[in-house]
């Protein structure tokens, strides 16, 4: 029994089969690569995970609930926090107040009608929203429109905010996508020290190998929407079969 | 049996205008991806198209007529339409008695004119931002080409008579064999519903049957990859802006012998025929028609008395009814493509 | 002070000041100097000025902070205005019952129509309360015309019951008052040729609208108001932060709903009418316009747009040619005739003509509407002296 446990899972476009019979288990506080070409259906299963699709068929559990049939911002509240593709943070807001948010929300729950106090007295909320910053690296950057930050440290910014709801498992979607080699190396520091430094299960989808092969303590691979194998790193970079679906053709890429 | 017929006589000049807007709305949607509040004021400006028309074939000059006297035995003084001195004074009273339907080959360029100025100084710079602004600055659009109109035509209705060949009616009743004169349409309506039917078919069948109209089939639904192609659709989608401006002022144009036009009468149909947009699905043309065409007819429907009795007032409010449960349970609308402007 | 830091306690007091001050701002000519025209420190401008800005500052909590573009508004006003007539007819016609009743109807009125509406989002949520509206405007105007008095409208009778109010004389009009004060009632205050005057409704309104006002710089300085930005500015990390933004939305409708209820309730309380023109669509485009053309986002864009607007509409639409040629009597005479021509369509009764140019011109190039104008203004003089800007986190709202 893991953390989260993915049972039988299958999904339906139309006539496409995104999602064949996926079983799958993350062990809590280790860090689960899934790995698999373009069509996999990684996406598909994330987002099965998280709420915004539901599954035709199997189950979901975190922490042995079922998260099946809730609502995205319920399951976040379960303890699942999730990075984006592209950075998704709050553009039109400051930086300390993309970080305020989530802190509220980790407080606060879902939905408080608190109009009338002012968020920038209420200290416990405010101290640990500037404490998150700093762990950043971006307590210099927390007046400045979050709009304008480079793709690097907005990314920063998410997994920050992210972590601010301090989650039990963190779902992270291709992290490093699009970003340059040095954003690329910082993005795996950061989340090598995130692993390091705390109680918490990271699951990532990816494409670069070379994030995969610096983080991940378990890793599935997945082909036609169903896993193919699941081994440590060592193991699968060895095995034939995985070369021939999927190493084999993304090399030069990564 | 004839009370049914007549109903859905009644509402199709209504859906015809719907459906000629509604389509338009959603040419304009679909192709270039903006939500035009100004549509309504195309409509409007067509109507006023075929005003300006017959005003100006009957510009007269003065001229004394020898052969008769006013009062005081002087000779008189006759306004003769410099038509006449063209065409003659027969073939001239036929000019200004035809002078709405004629206002299509007046209205044509002029629409098309207007829309391609618009898209290329206006609302070409509107494509990246969001739907809201483009909603503000077109709804701006609107109230600016609204107080033209009104500065220069007045406030109040100006009535614009259909031809007299068209003026009575049509004797539905006795042509289906029910009672005589109990199913009457008026030529005009007849007219206004073919008419508006030959225009959709005519747009249907450029976007079939034409390689611009592919083009812009394949734009509709996945610009970026046309674009690859290295076919230029910005300028094809002016075009079609002029294409639905030019729609938009011919069911104008043909609806004025209907009602009289006004400077407000665009806000009027406009409001009416987003409802109809977003029923017919966005972004769909066959829906848009379809939406206009059954809300035209339910709307006739409501305002049956024997409807009336049972539910009063539900001809004012029909519509919009129909729109809202529509949108909660169908959020695509009737045939409206899945990805459009979803949340 | 209450609550607020310096910077909105300055802005707070600003507005105090300008409000309480406004019949000698307003009124900065002489009466029958040619510039007299130009006052507005006429009561029933004065309080259309507070009343609008009570209307555009509740849409602004929606449309500023959201993002959500309502159509409908106006039908909030509306249903306020029929529920205060009510209280009028029934109970009393002290306007605090019926002020605080229509705040409440009109409440409740938007919790069904937000309810309903906010399940959809973008142009479909602009055409659901575009709907709901227009049905409003239709049903008040038709079939439910035994409680709206249909095209006539309502106003209170002397045979109204009235419990609370001790009967009428014969002849004499039932008058809006706060426990006997007339809203009517005047004091004028004659200093040389200048005529000063202080209104009762004018006052009343007044305060109502520095309340409103309070409340939504609260509202914009909570946590409450920051999540409103956020679903503004990205849903889709809401919803992924463990927020429902639903019942964020909801909300800011039903308190948008109540200011509009407080608006409409004010106006039956300054004229004692209502009818149903003021549910009509126009009437939301109007509030639409009014927080765009100030800013939609910022606390005072909303009471400067629609004043701006009022002021148009009452003092620019009085213009004529008479007047546009005296202006421009000092021109020789062919002259004259060509800039009076040239100004002529954009004033009198073709003002609307200007404020759609105003308008779209705004949405062009000054999206963040008059304040940021004003920001943009401020900005040139304050590059010759660079002042540090002190990173303290806070990108409030601006002004």
């Amino acid at each position: 029994m893991g953390i989260l446990d993915i049972k039988n899972v299958g999904k339906r476009f139309g006539g496409l089969q995104a999602l064949g019979d996926v079983n799958l288990s993350v062990a809590e506080n280790s860090c689960h690569a899934i790995i698999g070409p373009n069509g996999a259906g990684k996406s598909t299963l994330l987002n099965c995970l998280v709420g915004k699709l539901i599954p035709d068929t199997g189950s979901v559990m975190f922490d042995g609930k079922s998260v099946l049939g809730r609502k995205p911002y319920e399951i976040n509240q379960m303890g699942i926090s999730r990075v984006f593709q592209t950075p998704e943070i709050f553009g039109d807001l400051s930086v300390l107040e993309n970080m305020l948010i989530p802190c509220f929300a980790k407080r606060d729950g879902s939905f408080t009608p608190n109009a009338f106090i002012d968020m920038y007295k209420d200290r416990e909320i405010v101290e640990r929203a500037e404490h998150m910053l700093e762990e950043m690296g971006m307590a210099d950057a927390r007046g400045d429109n979050a709009a304008t930050m480079s793709r690097g440290n907005k990314r920063r910014l998410e997994i920050g905010m992210c972590l601010a709801q301090e989650p039990r498992l963190l779902l992270l979607d291709e992290p490093t996508a699009g970003m340059a080699r040095a954003d690329t190396n910082n993005t795996i520091d950061l989340l090598k020290q995130i692993k390091d430094e705390r109680d918490i299960t990271i699951a990532i989808i990816e494409h670069d190998m070379h994030v995969v092969f610096s983080l991940a303590e378990r890793i599935t691979v997945l082909a036609q929407g169903t896993p193919l194998v699941e081994d440590t790193p060592d193991k699968i970079k060895g095995h034939p079969k995985v070369r021939e679906a999927y190493l084999g053709e993304t090399q030069d890429a990564a | 049996m004839d009370a049914i017929i007549l109903q859905i006589l009644n509402g199709l000049d209504k859906g015809s205008a719907y459906a000629l807007i509604a389509l338009g709305l959603t040419l304009i949607f679909g192709t270039l991806g903006v939500v035009n509040f100004a549509h309504g004021a195309l409509f409007m400006i067509g109507a006023f198209c075929a005003v300006t028309l017959s005003r100006l074939l009957q510009i007269s000059h003065t001229v004394i007529d020898e052969t008769q006297k006013d009062f005081l035995g002087n000779p008189l003084q006759v306004e003769v339409p410099y038509i006449y001195d063209i065409f003659g004074q027969a073939t001239g009273d036929v000019i200004i008695d035809w002078a709405v339907p004629i206002s299509i080959l007046f209205a044509i360029p002029v629409m098309v004119l207007i829309g391609v100025a618009m898209e290329r100084g206006l609302i070409k710079h509107f494509y990246s931002r969001p739907h809201a602004d483009q909603i503000l600055v077109t709804f701006g659009l609107a109230i600016v080409l609204q107080e033209i109109i009104k500065y220069y035509y007045g406030a109040n209705p100006i009535p614009t008579p259909a031809p007299d060949a068209f003026k009575g009616s049509f004797d539905f009743g006795a042509a289906l064999g029910f009672d005589p004169n109990t199913i009457i349409y008026p030529y005009w309506r007849l007219v206004y519903f073919a008419f508006a039917a030959i225009i959709i078919g005519g747009v249907f069948a450029f976007l079939q049957f034409t390689t611009f109209g592919m083009v812009v089939r394949a734009g509709m639904a996945d610009r970026e990859t046309v674009q690859l192609l290295g076919i230029n659709i910005d300028k094809r989608f002016t075009l079609m802006f002029g294409l639905a401006a030019a729609v938009a002022g011919l069911a104008g144009v043909m609806y004025t012998p209907i009602n009289s036009p006004n400077y407000h009468m665009g806000m009027d149909f406009l409001v009416l025929s987003f409802v109809v947009v977003v029923v017919g699905g966005m972004g769909s043309l066959p829906g848009a028609v379809l939406a206009g065409f059954l809300l035209g007819i339910l709307e006739s429907f409501a305002s049956m008395r024997e409807v009336l009795e049972f539910l009063p007032g539900i001809n004012q409010i029909i519509i919009y009814l129909v729109a809202i449960i529509i949108l909660l349970t169908r959020p695509r609308g009737l045939m409206g493509r899945k990805g459009v402007m979803e949340d | 002070m209450l609550g607020l830091d310096k910077k909105h306690t300055n802005l707070l007091l600003l507005v105090f000041v300008l409000t309480l001050l406004a019949p000698f701002i307003l009124n900065p000519f002489p009466e029958g100097s040619g510039m007299a025209q130009f006052n507005a420190g006429y009561p029933d401008l004065m309080q259309r000025f507070v009343i609008f800005g009570i209307f555009a500052i509740g849409f602004n909590i929606l449309f500023g902070l959201t993002g959500y573009l309502s159509f409908g508004h106006a039908a909030f006003l509306g249903v306020g205005s029929y529920a205060a007539m009510w209280m009028m007819k029934l109970l009393t016609m002290n306007i605090i019952p019926a002020i605080a009743v229509s705040v409440i109807v009109a409440g409740l009125f938007a919790l069904l129509v937000g309810w309903i509406s906010l399940r959809r989002s973008g142009i479909y949520f602009s055409i659901l309360t575009l709907a709901f509206a227009q049905m409003s405007y239709a049903l008040a105007y038709s079939v439910l015309t035994p409680i709206t008095g249909g095209e006539t409208g309502l106003q209170p009778k002397l045979q109204d019951p009235r419990i609370l109010d001790g009967a009428l004389e014969a002849g004499a009009s039932p008058k809006a008052n706060l426990f006997g004060l007339e809203m009517g009632s005047s004091f004028e205050w004659s200093v040389g040729s200048w005529l000063f005057t202080f209104n009762v409704g004018y006052y009343v309104a007044a305060i109502a609208m520095l309340a409103s006002f309070y409340l939504a710089i609260r509202i914009f300085n909570s946590p409450f108001g920051m999540m409103l930005r956020a679903i503004k500015s990205n849903q889709q990390r809401l919803n992924y932060t463990g927020l429902n933004a639903r019942p964020y939305t909801l909300a800011a409708f039903v308190v948008s709903g109540m200011y509009a209820g407080l608006a409409g309730g004010l106006m039956v309380a300054m004229d004692t009418q209502v009818g149903a023109e003021r549910m009509f669509w126009t009437a939301s485009g109007e509030v639409v316009l009014m927080t765009i053309l100030g800013g939609a986002g910022t606390l005072i864009g909303p009471v400067l747009g629609a004043g701006m607007i009022k002021y148009m509409e009452n003092i620019m639409s009085k213009i004529n040619s008479t007047i546009l040629h005296e202006w421009f009597a000092f021109l020789p005479d062919g002259l004259e005739d060509f800039v009076v021509t040239l100004i002529y369509p954009f004033i009198g009764k073709g003002w609307h003509l200007t404020l759609g140019l105003i308008f779209m011109l705004v949405v062009i190039f000054l999206p963040g509407g008059l304040v940021e104008g004003g920001q943009r203004i401020a900005k040139l003089f304050k590059r010759k002296n660079p002042s540090s800007d002190t990173p303290d986190g806070k990108t409030t709202p601006a002004e």
